[in-house]
């Protein structure tokens, strides 16, 4: 059955898979995430504030994210994106933004709701008594926010920052939609190109498998060590 | 002048339920002041009006001398010499026992490392717990970590203790290993109001019992009083359920 395949294709393309196709792959999945963290912790806090103003941003931006399909919103930004940028400047057309700019832009934005949706729920996560606790033996509410609750919110919540890590490098593929060179819109341009279809997406699938799997893994190990016995 | 001075104290969670209605009590330095009731009467909501952890709309609570109830930017210091124990001890979990009784000391007293941990290690052999020092707060049993609990608020150098029901989450074979250390704590003369069904204690302790039902404080009586004769139906009726066996 695999008798006919051609390993050679993969050998030959293997500069181009990862030079520029992993390369592109890791630096998005790294921007999203680094900026997406910050972006999402301001949105957690103005989610977690007493202003009605403030929180109900955060909670029609979390929520307007996560009913949108992912592959819809690169596309909705990638035409979008020129035209705020017209009106932003006040530009008499359209700005020209490219589509690495705006995927960068679209993961950021994207990520930084499911971030300060696990950002949330780490915070709330530490019960009240403990807050209480804090206060009673005089800390102020900055001194209990980063010895009692903070280190308690990230214990939980460093798992599932990397759990959704893993899914946004998995997800990044989906920026084929806007004929990007990721690591899987390189293995389809070479599939193509050599007419290796199967051989191709199996190696990517492989790639995609080895790295996800590992990194759980270690996920899992980390989780382990971190964790409050209770 | 009283240690804790609670005066025409109400309290609403929302309009259509109060919590505490008018409630008007003191407790006097070196006192022992033992809260009791039925549950839902708002005995613990009381208590933790004393250090502000629950604000009232209305009355004033003063704790040496100072008002509780309109401070703002002095409440930290205020807290920190009022020790609190909690019903669920709180430990904090990311810490181990000793960092527990170092917080407080290092973050709100300014005191060294080396002096907060001597401190600690003192209070630790006071509650009998040197040995689980380097422990952290999941590794011990609901009685131990009740004691770490008490010896935190101690390392402090509180001017009087608050109890809110210290041993009602506990198993009953580790109730008395708990009351030990407040009856100790008694006996030194420290000033203490103890939320608690634990009447034997109350009998053994107490100066004086406060009966609170539905926000109220119903009886406000000397303990021999109370237990000898109380006076409303709603504490003869309590004290004829808790002590019926």
């Amino acid at each position: 059955m695999f008798s006919n395949f051609d390993y050679d294709v993969i050998w030959r393309s293997l500069p181009y898979l990862f030079q520029q196709g992993m390369a592109f792959t890791l630096t998005l999945t790294a921007i999203a995430t680094v900026f997406g963290l910050i972006l999402g912790t301001l949105i957690a806090m103005m989610r977690l504030s007493s202003s009605a103003v403030l929180s109900g941003f955060a909670v029609s931006y979390v929520n307007l994210m996560r009913s949108l399909p992912l592959v819809l919103v690169i596309f909705l930004f990638y035409f979008l994106m020129p035209y705020v940028g017209q009106w932003i400047i006040r530009s008499d057309q359209p700005v020209q933004v490219g589509a690495y700019a705006s995927t960068i832009v679209t993961f950021t934005l994207f990520e930084a709701a499911y971030f300060s949706e696990i950002m949330r729920a780490g915070i709330q996560s530490v019960p009240r008594g403990q807050v209480m606790a804090g206060y009673a033996i005089g800390l102020n509410y900055r001194e209990v926010m980063r010895h009692v609750v903070l280190p308690q919110a990230f214990r939980n919540m460093l798992p599932v920052i990397f759990t959704q890590t893993i899914v946004l490098f998995q997800d990044t593929s989906l920026v084929y939609v806007l004929s990007i060179t990721d690591f899987l819109g390189a293995a389809s341009k070479v599939a193509q190109r050599d007419g290796r279809l199967t051989e191709m997406y199996l190696f990517a699938a492989l790639v995609y498998f080895l790295i996800c799997f590992t990194a759980s893994f270690f996920v899992k190990r980390l989780q382990k060590r971190i964790s409050i016995i209770r | 002048m009283p240690m804790i001075t609670i005066e025409k104290v109400s309290k609403w969670y929302n309009p259509q339920f109060q919590v505490l209605k008018n409630c008007t009590t003191a407790v006097e330095k070196g006192e022992v002041v033992v809260v009791c009731g039925p549950s839902g009467s708002g005995k613990s909501t009381l208590i933790k009006t004393v250090n502000a952890l629950e604000p009232v709309q209305q009355g004033t609570i003063m704790v040496d001398g100072l008002n509780v109830t309109t401070m703002k930017k002095d409440l930290p210091k205020l807290r920190s010499r009022v020790g609190m124990v909690f019903q669920h001890f709180e430990l904090f979990p990311h810490l181990k026992i000793v960092e527990n009784l170092c917080l407080g000391q290092t973050i709100v007293l300014g005191r060294s490392e080396d002096a907060a941990k001597a401190k600690a290690m003192k209070m630790l052999e006071r509650v009998g717990l040197t040995a689980h020092a380097q422990k952290y707060p999941g590794q011990l049993s609901g009685g131990q970590q009740q004691r770490v609990a008490i010896a935190r608020a101690l390392v402090m150098d509180p001017i009087c203790m608050l109890f809110d029901e210290p041993t009602s989450a506990l198993d009953p074979e580790m109730i008395n290993e708990v009351l030990d250390v407040m009856v100790e704590l008694a006996k030194e003369g420290m000033t203490m109001m103890v939320v608690t069904h634990e009447m034997g204690f109350a009998k053994k302790v107490a100066n004086r019992v406060i009966f609170m039902d539905a926000g109220e404080i119903v009886e406000d009586a000397q303990k021999d009083d109370f237990f000898g004769h109380p006076r409303s139906d709603r504490a003869q009726h309590f004290l004829s359920k808790i002590l019926a066996h």
